[in-house]
């Protein structure tokens, strides 16, 4: 097997295993860089798997056809928008313990989605969906020699959105007003608030707009891999996304680099098999790495890793 | 003041459990299934036969330690939500020395179970040493940990202890916890001794955080760690002590599944779920001993009087994941009850 042949099976399933991570990693930014903790993830992400499933599947039987998986799109960022308000609510008005309130997101996903699934379906999962989104050569990028074929062939639609919606948040956060306000409230809360910037207001888009994209990364992975939802679909995803977040260093397209690079990590873990010279490698190893690195990103031995300073902070006025 | 202090510690959980019940019921409503009904049956589900009994003594056990290694780390201002990965690596452990370790049952229990703790203490210090040595959040290391631990401990198993099944062998007669004794009081139930070691940790705990100059020590890092450091506490050490220990009760309660309940270890899909809940059963429990256990009573009881009202009353288990996470919710919301609480007091005024 040449070169080029690993490359041809290894990167185009690095891309399509990222794509889920990214969006929702990206939701995590925003999240964290307001100054709001979100463990959540995981079951935001897990409530727009649900979502997706679910929406799409009464899309077919509606006669949507290929749109209904655009239209679960939609439906499972509203959804998860909403769910994530339970968290904001918590997390910025009550201020409760932000780390608290992500597990009890976390919790509270899991037992809503199986528990509608089995009402819904009075069964321990949702009927396999059959408009899927499909693989496609995207056209004359595809045709350019060697990069076309890795990065442009074979591939979902919804993986350059994500890279796309990686660089919109990028510049949203780096070069509009609304960007700067949003940070700024995740680094000095009561400097913002002295400038006339609404710290709760802003903490809320922060946490709304995750719970938007991670519910979006959710339903992306049963449109393009799960393809139904089971209380197996999502069982970590939303953590590794997390781990994407952190290890891009609260940076959007950190995030993206680090949600790519883990989505290589683990399309070798699943077709590792098959390559010369990584057959020896015990799985394990590859599953392991995006934690592993994530920790040692951390721990400042891959470069340092600094977190918005106001994070996991609630604000409140006049208190120094 | 104090006296009302202590009232709100008692009220919180109270009006939280209640109120978790109370949306839970109507979330049964809204989907057209009999709330009344239901609860009745997850109450005759814990409490109806000894069987039912047996059953949430049994399931005490785990959720007892595994809260008591929440709340541990929590005095110490540490939030472990590891507790599922050091479960994990306990219960291999324990698992491990119980099918390799020949020796008499008095010497052989006691070596699998510290050997749990052991192999708990140690996954849990790594993070205490990152967040003493390079300030990174225990947070993201313990959830990064999980993981390791999970895919690790499904290698080792495959790799060395795999027996037909997707698991390993069983432990010998001398590591197990199980008891024809207690399962023949409790009508055939699955009741294993664990229960006598979680009791004996509770009070480990209790005694250590307030009778020694240990506990007094990693309480204060957990009030004021720039205060603890200016009094001469070495704060570094408090911080990697108590990861270790709440790590060592962490991975008793995986040689509770271990030695207990399966008597062998499977190779895992997914987390248990036992390390989580043991986050609600010390929030519940207001990081207290006794707190814990009355918590994972609660919490026990509920799992396992779902089935019983899923099969008399057709509701789905998770209900009871959805109540869980509700309780969780209004515990940490308790902001709102001591607000409304203390404006109340100063008769308006704030």
């Amino acid at each position: 097997m040449s070169f080029m042949d690993i490359l041809a099976l290894i990167i185009p399933a690095a891309i399509v295993s990222a794509a889920p991570l990214i969006f929702t990693a990206l939701g995590g930014v925003f999240s964290e860089r307001s100054g709001v903790v979100n463990i959540g993830l995981e079951g935001l992400m897990l409530f727009g798997a649900f979502t997706g499933a679910v929406t799409i599947y009464y899309g077919e039987q509606f006669g949507l056809a290929g749109a209904a998986p655009w239209v679960s799109f939609v439906v499972a960022m509203i959804l998860g928008a909403l769910f994530a308000s339970i968290h904001a609510v918590a997390s910025i008005s009550l201020k409760a313990d932000q780390v608290v309130s992500g597990v009890a997101i976390n919790f509270l996903a899991v037992g809503l989605a199986i528990f509608l699934t089995k009402k819904i379906f009075n069964a321990g999962q949702t009927p396999v969906i059959s408009e899927r989104i499909s693989k496609s050569d995207i056209p004359f990028l595809s045709d350019i020699p060697i990069i076309g074929k890795l990065f442009f062939s074979n591939a979902y639609l919804t993986s350059y959105l994500a890279v796309f919606v990686a660089l919109i948040v990028w510049y949203v956060l780096y070069k509009t007003p609304f960007g700067l306000r949003l940070r700024s409230v995740g680094e000095h809360p009561m400097a913002a608030d002295t400038m006339g910037i609404n710290v709760k207001k802003m903490r809320y888009v922060g946490v709304l707009l995750s719970g938007a994209l991670a519910g979006l990364g959710g339903a992306v992975y049963v449109a393009s891999i799960s393809g139904n939802f089971t209380h197996s679909t999502i069982t970590g995803q939303g953590f590794m996304a997390l781990a994407a977040m952190i290890f891009g260093k609260w940076h959007p397209l950190g995030a993206l680099g680090a949600a790519l690079f883990f989505g290589l990590a683990q399309a070798i873990s699943i077709s590792g098999a098959q390559i010369p010279g990584l057959q020896d490698i015990p799985k394990v190893f590859l599953l392991i790495a995006p934690y592993v690195l994530t920790i040692l990103a951390l721990a400042g031995l891959v470069g340092r890793a600094d977190a918005p300073k106001a994070l996991g902070t609630p604000y409140e006025k006049g208190k120094r | 003041m104090q006296n009302n202090k202590n009232k709100m510690k008692f009220l919180v959980p109270l009006i939280s459990v209640f109120l978790g019940l109370l949306i839970g019921g109507i979330i049964m409503l809204i989907s057209g299934y009999p709330p009344i009904e239901a609860y009745a049956a997850l109450f005759e589900g814990i409490f109806g036969e000894s069987y039912y009994r047996g059953e949430t003594i049994r399931q005490m056990s785990p959720l007892i330690l595994s809260g008591l290694a929440v709340a541990f780390a929590f005095r110490t201002g540490l939030f472990n939500i590891g507790v599922e990965g050091q479960l994990l690596v306990g219960w291999l452990a324990a698992v491990y020395v119980g099918i390799f370790v020949d020796a008499p049952a008095i010497i052989h229990i006691p070596l699998a179970v510290l050997a749990a703790g052991v192999a708990g203490a140690l996954w849990g210090s790594v993070p205490g040493i990152l967040k003493a040595r390079f300030k990174v959040h225990e947070v993201i290391t313990t959830i990064m940990m999980n993981y390791i631990a999970l895919y690790s401990t499904n290698e080792i198993i495959r790799n060395f202890m795999l027996a037909p099944g997707e698991r390993t062998e069983n432990v010998k007669e001398s590591a197990s916890l199980a008891s024809p004794f207690l399962q023949e009081l409790t009508d055939n139930s699955t009741l294993h001794f664990g229960i006598i070691i979680a009791i004996v940790a509770a009070v480990i705990m209790w005694f250590l955080l307030w009778r020694t100059t240990l506990g007094y020590e990693l309480r204060a890092v957990g009030f004021n760690q720039h205060a603890s450091q200016y009094a001469g506490i070495n704060v570094s050490k408090n911080i990697v002590l108590s990861m270790a220990i709440s790590g060592a009760f962490a991975g008793i309660a995986g040689s509770m599944e271990g030695l207990g309940t399966y008597q062998y270890m499977t190779i895992n899909a997914g987390f248990t779920g036992v390390g989580f809940d043991g986050i609600a059963v010390a929030l519940l429990g207001a990081n207290s001993a006794i707190g814990v256990i009355l918590g994972a009573a609660l919490f026990g009881g509920l799992k396992i009087g779902a089935l019983n009202m899923q099969a008399m009353a057709g509701v789905p288990t998770e209900l009871v994941g959805i109540v869980i996470a509700l309780i969780i919710f209004f515990v940490a919301c308790s902001y709102l009850v001591h607000w409304l609480m203390n404006r109340v007091n100063r008769g308006g005024k704030i």
